[in-house]
């Protein structure tokens, strides 16, 4: 362990924490001019031109608010509750390939955090253990609205994470990998990417990361009209700030996971053909992959202002009768169409 | 080598609070934490796929369940009777005996072989899943059916029944 | 260096702390949190075994069956637990003591 790949690696993480951040500090500025745009009126746009300042002026209202803890709340697990919802969206980030890799001078640099051959088993241990933030933040309020708000989300994230990994398996079984990085290279120029082979799969997925990420229209933990906000109701200051910023870093490594394992992550087409240099492959590529992801968020945004809410036993059923008879059916045909594939061609 | 021994404290230490704290669900998140020492523990012995396994089967379904059901039945206030001392006591003694009686046989034994990698390759994906599905067959298709039982099993169980209520 | 010895020490404190737990607590959930303690000493010492068994992956194999049925094990259990909440009001399992009437 060399200390240039120490400085290298926590250079790299420091920057993907910030990227992170920040997009996520600038979806919520997003979300309010999409949703200007969809009403046809201006969204904020006080706060410095087109409103670019806004979150900043958010976030200090955020740290400047009274931080009230009620009085019957468990009080460590109240601080918990935030704490490991942040936590658990930003170490998604870590295994997901942003890059290629960069040549400066003589080193080799991967723009990925770390290549784990179970990455994919990584993100799912890691959606898994988002439900807990929740919980414990509805459950530690002693407040009524807050533990049902609580109790919802946690059978929703597990009803639906079922779901979406019976549609991973299905993308498993034609990469036959589990590592990030591997799958995406797999998916090289534009006929290789995965959702060619598995678009059932990606709608799944996609429904499955909606519900995950508590967006419109499977938003029943923190419905403001019948539980009165849900699980973060008795939750104020930068407290409710890390649970709605959670929620958005939720959303962009969702969208992340998304591009890179159906729409070929940094790959784009004709990327070998143009006669670029690796380092000008590896740039655009970068900022390929981001475009993906933008318009992923771009795409939540706009199902949020297009759909109404479900009914919550239309969520469960939704859930359980359609979703994983679904995914059961795919991966069925994934394997017929795999076994055709290897005996006749 | 200094890994092991911090991690086997962290896991004996989080399992004494586990069983030591009176509130359910304090001592459900210790167990949560005790359950990712394991993680690690598995890690350290080179088994990669069934610490992430352990990971989201335990730390993210099961103590899910746990979580969920102690505050369905909202027992959050220590509402449990304290046992008497004398089944406490029993209970130590019980499980003190049961400590010595294994770390004695563990000592008659020979010292084992230091653990080494004997095969490197042998917690990865697909070497498990080879040997799942072709030693393992037939108990891999058995435990599905088990599975498949118990969800039937669990959800009729939870579920209210119409007629009776 | 870390022989098979320590990790088997390790389970075996583990299932001690777990017997305690199904041994002397007064509730249904404590006794299953017990219960799961000791399923998971055993599963790490399947898992130190497995690094003694390079052909059959043997010790790996079973700890992932072991997994399993604790998962289902687990599920049907709580169910359980619900329903005799739902019928006595307790669960503690002293005093779950009446047959059906």
């Amino acid at each position: 362990m060399e200390l240039a790949f120490v400085i290298e690696k926590v250079v790299l993480v420091t920057l993907i924490f910030v990227v992170t951040l920040v997009i996520a500090m600038y979806s919520t500025l997003a979300e309010r001019k999409v949703a200007g745009f969809m009403q046809d009126r201006f969204g904020p746009d006080r706060a410095g031109p087109f409103g670019i300042l806004q979150p900043l002026c958010d976030g200090g209202k955020f740290f400047f608010k009274e931080e009230i803890i009620p009085a019957g709340a468990h009080k460590s697990l109240f601080i918990l509750g935030p704490t490991i919802a942040i936590i658990t969206a930003c170490i998604g980030s870590a295994v997901i390939p942003w890059g290629q890799s960069l040549t400066i001078g003589d080193r080799v640099i991967e723009l990925q955090v770390t290549d784990v051959n179970i990455g994919v088993l990584y993100m799912f241990g890691v959606v898994a253990l988002g439900v807990y933030g929740i919980m414990l933040g509805g459950w530690a309020s002693n407040n009524k609205f807050s533990l049902m708000g609580a109790v919802r989300a946690a059978s929703q994230s597990i009803s639906y994470e079922l779901a979406m990994g019976l549609a991973l398996i299905a993308l498993l079984m034609v990469t036959q990998t589990l590592s990030l990085k591997e799958i995406v290279e797999q998916q090289s120029g534009f006929v290789n990417w995965n959702i060619w082979v598995q678009p059932l799969g990606f709608l799944i997925f996609l429904v499955c990361a909606f519900a995950e990420c508590n967006r419109v229209p499977f938003d029943l933990p923190e419905c403001e009209t019948e539980l009165i906000g849900g699980y973060n109701l008795e939750y104020s200051s930068m407290k409710l700030g890390l649970y709605m910023f959670s929620e958005y870093i939720n959303m962009f490594v969702s969208s992340a996971l998304m591009a890179t394992l159906y729409f070929g992550g940094y790959n784009f087409p004709f990327m070998y053909d143009l006669g670029l240099s690796q380092n000008w492959i590896t740039i655009i590529g970068v900022i390929v992959f981001f475009a993906k992801i933008f318009a992923f968020i771009f795409f939540f945004m706009w199902i949020r202002w297009t759909l109404p809410r479900f009914r919550y036993d239309q969520l469960m059923n939704l859930g359980w009768k359609v979703l994983i008879p679904l995914a059961i059916a795919n991966i069925v045909l994934t394997g017929v169409i795999t076994i055709i594939n290897d005996t006749f061609f | 080598m200094s890994v092991f021994y911090f991690v086997a404290f962290l896991s004996i230490f989080f399992a004494l609070m586990t069983i030591f704290t009176k509130n359910p669900v304090h001592s459900v998140l210790y167990l949560v934490i005790t359950f990712f020492t394991f993680t690690v523990h598995y890690i350290l012995l080179n088994a990669q796929f069934l610490a992430v396994v352990n990971f989201i089967v335990y730390m993210g379904a099961i103590m899910v369940l746990f979580l969920f059901v102690l505050m369905l039945l909202n027992l959050n206030k220590d509402t449990e009777p304290l046992k008497s001392n004398l089944v406490k006591f029993m209970g130590v003694i019980a499980g003190m005996c049961l400590l010595v009686t294994l770390a004695a046989s563990f000592r008659l034994l020979q010292i084992s072989d230091p653990v080494v990698l004997k095969n490197p390759d042998i917690g990865l994906v697909s070497n498990l899943g080879k040997v799942l599905f072709s030693d393992f067959l037939l108990p891999f298709e058995i435990s599905s059916i088990l599975l498949l039982t118990a969800m039937v099993g669990a959800v009729l169980l939870a579920k209210n029944d119409p007629k009776k209520v | 260096m870390i022989t098979l010895t320590h990790f088997l020490i390790v389970g075996a404190c583990l299932f001690s702390i777990g017997l305690y737990a199904v041994m002397a607590r007064r509730n249904a959930i404590m006794v299953l949190v017990g219960i799961e303690l000791m399923i998971n000493a055993a599963v790490l010492n399947l898992v130190a075994f497995g690094r003694y068994d390079s052909e059959h992956y043997g010790g790996q194999a079973f700890a992932l069956f072991a997994i399993v049925l604790a998962a289902a094990s687990v599920a049907v259990a709580l169910a359980i637990i619900l329903n005799v909440y739902r019928h006595y009001k307790t669960i503690n399992p002293e005093d779950i003591n009446h047959l059906k009437d």
